[in-house]
């Protein structure tokens, strides 16, 4: 009797101990965006003119040796973005180096963890392949620390290292983001309050003058990127599933060591007819 | 890529024209003055002797530099006002003084009538020297007032014959002088030393240098600057950082333009609300020859005197800017109408001048400011304070069965206590 109640409780406690275990092992990399159709054919300059492309979007832009190319994308938190760049080189040149840099929203530098960011190409080669992932995007973290988070992020692409006679030369670049959803572990508490998105300030202050003024919109601002489906409001993570099994768990444990200390009829300390 | 709310301009073009009855160009019903941000383009070619050179397609260069420029006149968007400047158009003499002074405006920058400026571009044949400085400096005159984008496209086939006059240089001042002009250059056929000179002009302004070999190139580089020209940007509102904290000026958010110069620091104020968090980055450019180590470092300080945080950034090699940013959330106070702290923000640069570079003008500094609501505190490192993983329903479990075992012996005890009793 006491057997069969210990087995099935714990076979419940195993059912539901793999719950929170499956629902944690899907990574969703987020490539089913938008089609590659409307995607940006060409990149900005700077920071300011910086063209802005979604992740999972193929960009591509023509430039020329020597130039400095920048697109921006959003990456949410509990996001590891993976940025790729491709640049196909001309027929003819010679040893020439190339670099992607990314930059947060505040311009601050982020550091890549894997892939290569700089490659050099020796002469003739007809192609550079260049990858970058990042840190995983937090919801928060201390105004001293410069952790990835949610906001604009800038990518630029350039040869760092060109030799005079191939400055000009024109090439053809080709720009993806993809990123890794790292899920519950890298949740962290706080939020906030306004995505790292530069120049919001000054949109939110012409979104309400707007209502008083319609031609206001008409005015550019420094960065006008959104996440497909927004920002993440950042209460979600998979601790609530763990915390709230753990929690089941514990309650459905109390009840097995309970029922141990009972154990089957009448205790057997009291007599017989008592 | 810069967003516009099309259709909500469009709606207010529409009532503006109706209560004026009058039919406003778009850009006036904008709210803005005409030529205020249109964008102008002045594109800048070169008609020196040596155009005549046959050897871009079959053809030579001055047909190709007609052809793409018929095709570019064709391809111009409304909104972009176009003017063509010539240089080298028409003293064939040998002359130098006199042949650095030759450029002339063919079509004036505005609003583009395509027929007049191909009829314009088409008399054009090859003559003269190739005097790039000074025609950049009159093409900066060029331009009317306005804080739309700027942008010089300067076609060329060969070198400044007109020396001593650095049209580097050149590019600098007349870019330090207004806000938000670009120059961009292409080198028609370009030997190493034009190479050199075109992409140092194109650089001293943040602009682009392509090498140019056949026709179509030519035509779609310039499409495409021309289209870059007319995507709206923000225009930075110019400011002048002072050396003490004391007497900077004080900023609201937006963007901004500065110059600083080599080792020199910049000083700006912003005032912060309680519960409000201040974002700001800077950038400096690197914008002639500097050398190959830099860095820049952002400092938000107390009036007093007090860091509180820092944004620090340093490189090494080929580029073109180099930036930092920090963020100072400012905490809640529990008074009503706590009073705003005045942050000042400081900021220096470590480039240093590569062996007769001129140190002014100062080198292009832009700083954005954003102030808004402050991030909500962190109370726990994990999300609400939840756990997560194996370990965690480890303890929970363990926990749950030492009490459930607690509880029962507990309530056996006190049944076998009253059964005694």
């Amino acid at each position: 009797m006491r057997i069969t109640r210990v087995l099935s409780a714990s076979l419940l406690m195993l059912g539901l101990a793999v719950a929170p275990a499956a629902a944690d092992s899907s990574p969703t990399p987020t490539d089913s965006a938008s089609a590659d159709g409307d995607a940006p054919t060409r990149a900005g300059t700077s920071f300011r003119t910086a063209t802005e492309i979604e992740q999972g979007q193929t960009a591509t832009a023509s430039g020329s040796t020597g130039d400095y190319l920048y697109w921006s994308f959003p990456a949410d938190s509990g996001q590891r973005p993976t940025v790729k760049a491709t640049v196909k080189l001309p027929q003819t040149h010679a040893t020439e180096t190339w670099q992607i840099d990314v930059y947060d929203g505040l311009r601050r530098r982020q550091s890549c963890q894997y892939g290569s960011q700089t490659r050099t190409a020796a002469a003739g080669v007809a192609d550079v392949e260049l990858a970058c992932t990042l840190r995983t995007v937090r919801a928060w973290s201390e105004a001293w620390a410069n952790d990835p988070l949610p906001g604009t992020y800038y990518l630029r692409l350039t040869a760092v290292g060109v030799g005079t006679a191939d400055l000009g030369l024109p090439v053809s670049t080709e720009v993806r983001v993809d990123s890794k959803d790292i899920g519950g572990s890298a949740a962290v508490d706080g939020s906030m309050a306004e995505p790292l998105v530069p120049g919001i300030a000054v949109k939110s202050e012409a979104d309400e003058d707007s209502s008083r003024d319609a031609s206001k919109d008409d005015s550019p601002v420094l960065s006008a990127i959104e996440p497909e489906d927004g920002w993440s409001s950042g209460w979600w993570s998979d601790r609530w599933v763990w915390t709230a099994i753990g929690g089941a768990l514990a309650a459905l444990a109390g009840v097995g060591g309970y029922a141990l200390t009972r154990g089957s009829g009448r205790p057997s300390r009291v007599p017989p007819g008592a | 890529m810069i967003t516009r709310k099309r259709l909500a301009a469009g709606v207010g073009a529409l009532l503006a024209a109706l209560t004026a009855g009058i039919a406003f160009p778009v850009a006036a019903a904008a709210g803005e003055p005409v030529g205020g941000s249109t964008p102008q383009v002045d594109l800048v070619l070169d008609v020196s002797g040596s155009m005549r050179t046959a050897d871009i397609d079959g053809g030579t260069r001055m047909a190709a530099a007609k052809r793409a420029f018929n095709e570019v006149l064709d391809a111009t968007p409304e909104e972009v006002q176009l003017g063509i400047r010539t240089l080298g158009a028409d003293y064939p003499g040998n002359d130098r003084k006199t042949g650095c002074k030759d450029t002339a405006q063919l079509y004036p920058v505005s609003t583009l009538d395509r027929t007049e400026a191909k009829t314009a571009v088409a008399t054009l044949s090859p003559t003269g020297w190739t005097p790039i400085g000074p025609a950049l400096l009159k093409a900066a005159g060029d331009f009317a007032a306005g804080d739309g984008s700027k942008r010089i496209v300067l076609i060329t086939d060969g070198e400044d014959t007109c020396a001593p006059l650095d049209p580097c240089e050149v590019a600098r001042e007349i870019s330090a002088k207004g806000v938000g002009l670009t120059i961009d250059t292409l080198g028609l056929v370009p030997s190493t030393k034009l190479s050199k000179q075109l992409s140092c002009i194109a650089e001293a302004t943040g602009g682009t240098y392509t090498s140019v070999e056949h026709t179509d190139e030519l035509t779609d580089k310039v499409n495409q600057l021309v289209d870059r020209a007319a995507d709206p940007v923000v225009t930075p509102v110019a400011t002048e950082g002072t050396d003490t904290c004391s007497t900077a000026p004080t900023l609201k958010s937006g963007l901004y333009t500065d110059r600083e110069e080599f080792t020199q620091q910049r000083w700006y104020r912003v005032d912060v609300k309680p519960g409000q968090e201040l974002r700001t980055s800077v950038s400096v450019a690197a914008d002639r020859a500097v050398n190959p180590s830099y860095g820049v470092l952002l400092r938000a300080v107390t009036v007093h005197g007090r860091e509180i945080v820092r944004g620090e950034a340093a490189g090494n090699g080929r580029t073109d800017v180099i930036s930092s940013g920090l963020r100072y959330p400012k905490p809640e106070s529990d008074e009503d109408d706590a009073p705003a702290e005045t942050v000042c923000l400081q900021v220096t640069n470590s480039f240093s001048a590569g062996t007769g570079v001129k140190t002014t003008p100062g080198l292009p500094l832009e700083l954005t400011v954003d102030v808004v609501d402050g991030p909500s505190k962190a109370s726990d490192v994990a999300s609400f304070g939840l756990g997560r993983g194996w370990w965690l329903l480890g303890v929970l479990i363990l926990a749950g069965f030492v009490a459930g075992l607690l509880w029962g012996w507990v309530s056996r005890w006190r049944v076998a206590v009253w059964r005694t009793n």
